[in-house]
């Protein structure tokens, strides 16, 4: 799934970032980071209602590259920049994460398992 | 050999990672696997994220040699009581603090354990805690 469909389908805003053509093949929804860190899955969309500096360390050890933030959850400053020194791209949705994820898995986001 | 050594803070969130972080820069500029490299700072960010969230300051340790990485992270805090216990995957003592930056699934310690070869803890009541993680870095799965 193309970052510019999951854009238009959550009517999310890329807070930073300048991957709009990457692809991502799972989807990953969890507000605990250490959940996060048990994955091994290139191409993975963390969805996450967690907005703080460690959900960009989280990304940055996990080869995540690509965040979610839903519940219109704001990311700081500090994430921002941190987000962009390690080439994070940060989306954010207003949608809640149970029909973020409904979508996202209705239009062919595969689950990690 | 390369030698590493920097100061964790316990309590801040706001710096937990940087250590790892380094780390990982210069794992990459070594050009170590992709997949090793993400495996090692995993156990690395846990271990450093367990210091800030569990003990008062510490240390982590890092020495490189071609064939493996010896990662030492040495704490003062209220140590580990049961070791066996704290090792199962769900069992943690997380504050509510901590739980709200993201951490306290009881998640780490078995998932370090899982990210490399060797895993040691020493730890005593009341002063502090060593964890000491080897990885080889030429199996490559
Ligand atoms: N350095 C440490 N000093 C004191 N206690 C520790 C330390 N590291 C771990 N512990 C104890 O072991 C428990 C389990 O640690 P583990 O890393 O597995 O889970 P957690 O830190 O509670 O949550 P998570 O790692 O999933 O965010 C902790 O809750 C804590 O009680
Ligand atoms: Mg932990």
């Amino acid at each position: 799934m193309t970052l510019t469909s999951i854009i238009e389908l959550l009517e999310a805003k890329v807070v930073t970032g300048n991957m709009c053509h990457e692809e991502v093949e799972t989807g990953f929804c969890s507000d605990l980071m250490s959940d996060v860190l048990t994955l091994d899955t290139d191409k993975m969309l963390l969805i996450t209602g967690t907005a703080n500096i460690q959900t960009i360390r989280t990304a940055e050890m996990a080869d995540v590259k690509i965040i979610l933030l839903v519940r219109k959850k704001e990311a700081s400053p500090e994430m921002i920049k941190l987000a962009e020194e390690t080439n994070i791209t940060i989306l954010q949705t207003a949608f809640s994460s149970f029909r973020t994820c409904g979508i996202l898995y209705s239009f062919g986001l595969k689950p990690v398992y | 050999m390369v030698k590493l050594k920097y100061d964790i803070e316990g309590g801040n969130f706001n710096r937990a990672g940087n250590a790892s972080s380094q780390v990982k820069r210069v794992l990459k500029q070594l050009n170590i696997d992709q997949r090793l490299i993400k495996k090692i700072v995993v156990a690395l960010y846990e271990a450093e994220v367990n210091i800030v969230a569990h003990a008062y300051e510490g240390t982590m340790e890092i020495n490189i040699s071609p064939e493996k990485i010896d990662m030492i992270l040495q704490d003062k805090g209220p140590g580990i009581s049961n070791v066996e216990q704290a090792m199962q995957e769900g069992f943690s003592t997380a504050s509510q603090k901590v739980r709200e930056m993201g951490f306290g699934a009881g998640m780490g310690l078995p998932n370090i354990k899982k990210n490399t070869d060797l895993m040691e803890i020493e730890t005593s009541v009341g002063v502090g805690t060593t964890l000491r993680m080897t990885k080889y870095l030429n199996n490559v799965e």
